[in-house]
C-alpha cells in the first residue's frame, strides 16, 4: 500500500460508522442501492417474459392453425380447477403484496405470517396442479407416450364447488363404483369435432373415410403446449416457494428491517409475475370455445 | 426520492377487482361472442394483468427508468407475436397456382 492510499483509510472507516451498514460500496445511499435492485430484477423478468412469450408465440400460431383442435382439447380440462385456482393464486399475491407492505413498515412477524400464508396457497395451487396432470395422465392426454383421442372416460373433473373441495383434501368421490376406464369402452365425446378424431395410434377403429388423421395430432400439439406452460409455469411456482421459505426464515431471524427489505420486494416482483403468466394461461388454455 | 408505500386499502381493492375479472372472464367464455371471444379475453387478461403490475408490483410509483424497462419488454413481446402473425395471418389470402 502507498502511504497515500493508507492515510484515506481512517476517513473511509469515518464515512462506514454514518451509513446503513446493509449499504454495499458501490452504492452512494440505500436509496440507490433498492432502486437498482429494483431496475435489475425487472431486467431479469424481461428475460423471463422473452422465456414465456416464445410459448405464448407457438400458442398463438397453432391455435389459429388448428383451432378446432384446440378447442377439442380445451374442452376436456376441468374449469372448475382453473377458476379456483386462478383465485388462489391470485389470493396468494394479495398476501405477497402484504408482506412487502409488513417489510415496508418494519414488523417482523406479520412479514413472516404472510410469507407464511402466501407459502400455503401457493401449495393448494401446485397440489391442484398435481391432481389436474393426475387426470390428464389416466386419461391418456399427456402428449409423449401413449397419446389417445378421443379420450377415454374416467371419473372425472369436479362438477361442483362441493367435489372440489372434497377432492382437494385427496378423496375422489366417484372412484370406487366406476373403476378404471378401459380404453374404447367408453369415450368422451366434448364436442361436435370429437367425432371426427380417430384413436391416435390405434388405427381401423374408426371408418377411414371418416378419420381426420391429423386432428388427433392436433389436438396433441395443444397438450404438448398445455403442459410445457403450465409446467414451466409450476417450476417457477415452485422455486418461488424456496425462496419464500428463506425469506420466511430470514425474516424470523430479523435479517430485514424498515430500511432494508429489498430481498422480499424482488422477490414479491418474481411472484406477481408468475402470477400474471397464469392471468393469461388461464383464459388460453382452458375457456377456448366453451360456449360450444 | 424515498420509497412509496402503498396503502393496504388499494391492495384490498385490487384483489377484489381481480377476483372480479376472473369471474368476467370465465362468464364471457360461455357466450357465444364469435371471433370475440378471444378478444374480450385477451382485454380482461389484459387489464388484470395492467392491475398486477401497477399497483402490486408498485410500477406506478417506480421511478420512470424503470417504468420505461416494463413499456419495453412487453412492447417487444407484442413486435414479436404481432409480426409473425402478419405472416401467419395473411398466408390465407394468397391462391396457390400449382
Amino acid at each position: 500500500m502507498t502511504p497515500a492510499e493508507t492515510e484515506t483509510i481512517p476517513e473511509r472507516v469515518e464515512i462506514h460508522a454514518h451509513h446503513h451498514p446493509r449499504l454495499v460500496h458501490h452504492f452512494e445511499s440505500m436509496e440507490q442501492q433498492r432502486e437498482a435492485g429494483t431496475l435489475g430484477m425487472w431486467w431479469f423478468l424481461l428475460t423471463e417474459i422473452m422465456f414465456f412469450g416464445g410459448m405464448f408465440l407457438a400458442y398463438t400460431i397453432y391455435r389459429h392453425m388448428y383451432f378446432d383442435a384446440f378447442a377439442d382439447g380445451s374442452n376436456v380440462l376441468s374449469i372448475w380447477w382453473g377458476t379456483f385456482n386462478t383465485g388462489i393464486l391470485i389470493a396468494s399475491s394479495l398476501t405477497m403484496a402484504l408482506a412487502v407492505y409488513h417489510a415496508q413498515m418494519g414488523g417482523r412477524k406479520r412479514v413472516v405470517l404472510f410469507l407464511l400464508l402466501t407459502i400455503l396457497l401457493g401449495s393448494i395451487f401446485l397440489r391442484v396442479k398435481y391432481i389436474e396432470y393426475s387426470d390428464k395422465f389416466e386419461e391418456h392426454v399427456f402428449p409423449a407416450g401413449d397419446f389417445r383421442w378421443p379420450m377415454a372416460e374416467k371419473p372425472g373433473p369436479p362438477h361442483n364447488v362441493g367435489q372440489l373441495l372434497v377432492m382437494l383434501v385427496g378423496f375422489h368421490p366417484d372412484e370406487e363404483p366406476q373403476g378404471p376406464a378401459e380404453h374404447g369402452t367408453s369415450i368422451k365425446v366434448t364436442t361436435k369435432y370429437a367425432e371426427r378424431g380417430p384413436y391416435y395410434g390405434v388405427a381401423g377403429q374408426i371408418p377411414e373415410e371418416v378419420a381426420d388423421p391429423g386432428f388427433a395430432g392436433h389436438v396433441r400439439m395443444y397438450f404438448w403446449l398445455y403442459f410445457a406452460m403450465t409446467g414451466f409455469h409450476a417450476l417457477h411456482m415452485i422455486i418461488g416457494i424456496g425462496l419464500l421459505f428463506v425469506l420466511a426464515w430470514q425474516s424470523w431471524k430479523g435479517k430485514f428491517s424498515r430500511e432494508y427489505h429489498s430481498y422480499i420486494e424482488l422477490t414479491g416482483l418474481y411472484w406477481h409475475f408468475v402470477d400474471i403468466v397464469w392471468i393469461f394461461l388461464f383464459p388460453l388454455l382452458y375457456l377456448v370455445d366453451r360456449h360450444l | 426520492m424515498s420509497e412509496h408505500i402503498v396503502e393496504k386499502s388499494i391492495y384490498y381493492k385490487i384483489f377484489g377487482a381481480l377476483l372480479v375479472g376472473t369471474a368476467l372472464t370465465v362468464g364471457a367464455a360461455f357466450v357465444n361472442l364469435h371471433n370475440f371471444n378471444i378478444v374480450a379475453a385477451l382485454v380482461i387478461a389484459g387489464i388484470k394483468a395492467s392491475l398486477v403490475i401497477l399497483f402490486f408490483m408498485h410500477v406506478k410509483y417506480s421511478t420512470r427508468l424503470t417504468k420505461l424497462f416494463v413499456a419495453v419488454g412487453f412492447i417487444w413481446l407484442f413486435i414479436m407475436i404481432g409480426i409473425t402473425m402478419t405472416d401467419y395471418l395473411s398466408r390465407a389470402w394468397l391462391t396457390y397456382q400449382p
